[in-house]
């Protein structure tokens, strides 16, 4: 299946924190192209393993760990109201102004397609259009009488904003939940270009489960695969007009390599340095503080793991109209699987020497 | 239904082509003649008998939407709102821009980017947006988008059961009112007029009109239904028109007071015949109404609308009971028409 299609086939699945189940059987789905091996574990991941060319066994088999994260963030019910509207939550970090005037689906019993209420400017009192909306005012409407709204929806159901999987013009794609199910997508890609490639370590790719929440997905996994060194393939704030340049990263120039103390730096200098030399563009995201991906997690699992991360360039973050171009991806499938396919003992006991 | 492809065709203030085609191709086997104005309103006439009172019936074609005014340099297509549009609903949504519906999206700036005193504290105004129609250039913006191009939201309706969730059912479900009320005969003549430019100050109203020159007329609309949780700290609109309560007919609103005898017929045939209606409860908007009622020497005006929620955004929701009460009262009230004392 073609990139476009794996990716439009990921972002159509719910996900959302907690309750990765639909989307983690699409990303097994996918994975299993081009896997040994794939299951789901229990807190929900995604584990799929693609063994090396190496001949030891068990402990002593090398393991390189891809983290990309499969859920989303979201809303959830907490009440429904008399006259049958709801009242919500976020699951993640949620933007309430861009809520207004969308269209939902309310996963209940059966699926209600919802519209999460605008009041009509008709109906506003002179300056009310200035107030900014937060989560408490808000309500979806689904049309239907209470009685009628509590034969599938009740405390806890969660809600899905509808957002279409659009190709824009001059190669950019427009969909919800590209944080990061591109950074699954290009998971996959990365595990198709290893079977052209020869590599020793064995691969754990895993859809993480939980990102947005508490990082659990990342944390078990890291645990329990114990590997020697792990890269997480996130997404980051693309450049668009408003954004400050300092903190933005333009789209199609390739992947962003994460450097700082969250990221060991032989690994941030060993993707800069195999980007160089295999003439994939890349751009360079320094931050102080160890956040917003899973490798903040994986970093300090047992007794320490090396991380890497590789971002994709996402305008619009957290929104419904999340924007990238594929470009990107392949680039960071591209990188990430020479990276791989070059993993040797040496580089791992650098990784100790300081 | 056919109110889906009304609610799914795109017809902005000024530019109503793809929407009146759409009813101009369901209209014209059931009616005496078809035509067009310089603004664009189209006109249906179904003869009926010359002796008895002309009745206009109107209907808007267009809808709010967005407008470009400028490329920039960086790709950014800005905008100004045409109608009358919260900003608040506008980012974060999917549209259409120009005659060939090329998609593109009105983005937000991430939330972990948006300063403390930004974050839920300030509305954006409609000026700071821009569409992104997937460029990073005027050069590659301008494959898709040039200024003056025309911007619908890219809302596909959806039916299920008794309910009806699409954009533009302000007017669209006026519309589809008078796409089925002209399927049907009457003792007099009778002139639909799906008019343009409603949202921009009732301007095709105005000379549709005075081309009709009608003895009474009606104006089929969406109306605003309020009938949902308000803040407390806002103005209680609840209900202004409620869903499942049949057809709202005006008494008064900002541009008209109903004729009292039109409104009479309205209630005492849906009492008679036990549709259910309402009155609309807000003093609030205006309707083709308003400019009917001042043309020439002056024509007995009412409006008759189905209640929509969440009208002026990307997408509403309405009962189609509601649509078939407007439809079956507004055909029996025409079918009395004789016993309005004039």
């Amino acid at each position: 299946m073609e990139l476009k299609e794996i990716l439009k086939d990921l972002t159509t699945a719910p996900g959302i924190s907690g309750y990765e189940t639909q989307a983690a059987e699409v990303a097994k789905k996918h994975l299993n192209a081009y896997s040994d091996e794939v299951r789901i574990d229990k807190i929900g991941n995604v584990v799929a393993i693609k063994r090396g060319g190496q001949s030891g066994e068990g402990d002593e088999r090398r393991r390189i760990l891809l983290a990309a994260h499969l859920d989303e963030i979201g809303l959830m019910v907490t009440k429904v109201e008399d006259g049958g509207f709801l009242r919500i939550t976020a699951i993640g970090g949620v933007d309430s102004s861009i809520l207004p005037g969308q269209e939902v689906t309310v996963l209940g019993k059966s699926v209600l397609r919802g519209v999460i209420g605008a009041k009509p400017p008709h109906l506003q009192a002179p300056d009310e259009a200035n107030k900014p909306v937060n989560m408490d005012d808000l309500y979806i409407d689904v049309g239907l009488a209470k009685e009628e709204v509590e034969k599938s929806v009740e405390v806890g159901t969660l809600i899905r904003i509808e957002s279409e999987f659009l190709e824009l013009s001059n190669g950019y794609i427009a969909a919800q939940v590209l944080d990061d199910r591109s950074g699954v997508a290009a998971m996959v890609e990365t595990m198709r270009r290893l079977t052209l490639r020869k590599h020793t370590w064995d691969v754990y790719a895993i859809a993480t489960a939980q990102e947005e929440f508490s990082g659990s997905g990342a944390r078990g996994a890291a645990f329990g695969i114990q590997p020697q060194i792990a890269i997480a393939i996130d997404v980051t704030f693309g450049a668009a007009p408003g954004l400050p340049e300092r903190q933005t990263f333009p789209l199609n120039k390739g992947p962003v390599i994460g450097i700082g103390p969250n990221f060991h730096p032989k690994i941030s200098q060993k993707l800069r340095d195999l980007a160089k030399e295999h003439e994939i563009p890349c751009q360079l995201e320094p931050s102080p503080h160890p956040g917003g991906t899973d490798a903040v997690n994986i970093q300090i699992s047992r007794a320490g793991i090396p991380c890497g991360l590789l971002s994709i360039p996402l305008r619009n973050m957290h929104t419904t109209v999340e924007m990238l171009k594929l470009e990107d991806i392949k680039r960071l499938a591209e990188l990430l699987s020479i990276f791989i396919s070059e993993l040797d003992t040496q580089f791992e006991e650098s990784l100790k020497c300081f | 239904m056919f109110l889906e492809k009304l609610s799914n065709a795109s017809g902005i203030s000024g530019f109503e082509d793809e929407a009146r085609q759409v009813i101009k191709d369901e209209i014209t086997p059931h009616v005496d003649s078809v035509s067009t104005d310089s603004m664009g309103n189209l006109f249906a006439i179904k003869k009926g008998n010359s002796d008895k009172p002309k009745v206009m019936l109107a209907a808007h074609i267009d809808e709010v939407g967005l407008f470009v005014d400028f490329i920039e340099a960086n790709g950014a297509v800005r905008f100004q709102k045409v109608g009358g549009i919260d900003n608040r609903v506008l980012l974060s949504k999917r549209v259409y821009v120009g005659k060939d519906k090329k998609p593109g999206v009105i983005g937000a700036k991430p939330i972990h980017l948006q300063k403390p005193e930004e974050r839920g504290n300030k509305v954006m105004a409609s000026d700071d947006m821009f569409i992104d129609v997937g460029a990073s250039s005027k050069e590659e913006a301008e494959k898709v988008a040039k200024i003056g191009d025309p911007v619908v939201f890219a809302t596909k309706c959806v039916q299920s059961d008794n309910i009806l969730r699409g954009k533009a059912f302000d007017d669209r479900a006026g519309c589809g009112v008078l796409v089925e009320l002209l399927k049907k005969d009457y003792p007099m003549p009778i002139h639909a007029v799906f008019t343009v430019q409603e949202e921009l100050g009732l301007r095709g109203a105005r000379i549709a009109a005075y081309a009709v020159n009608p003895d009474y007329a009606f104006a089929l609309e969406g109306t605003p239904a309020g009938d949902v949780p308000a803040r407390p700290e806002t103005r209680d609109v609840s209900p202004s028109t409620a869903l499942g309560e049949g057809p709202a007919i005006t008494i008064m609103d900002r541009s008209v007071i109903s004729d009292k005898r039109l409104v009479k017929l309205l209630v005492d045939t849906a009492k008679q015949l036990s549709i259910p209606y309402q009155f609309k409860r807000t003093v609030a908007g205006g309707t083709d109404s308003g400019a009917i009622h001042l043309t020439r020497e002056g024509v007995p005006s009412v409006t008759v609308a189905v209640p929509v929620r969440h009208i002026h955004s990307p997408v509403g929701i309405m009962n189609i009971s509601d649509f078939h009460n407007t439809v079956e009262l507004m055909y029996r009230a025409l079918c009395r028409m004789t016993e309005v004392e004039t």
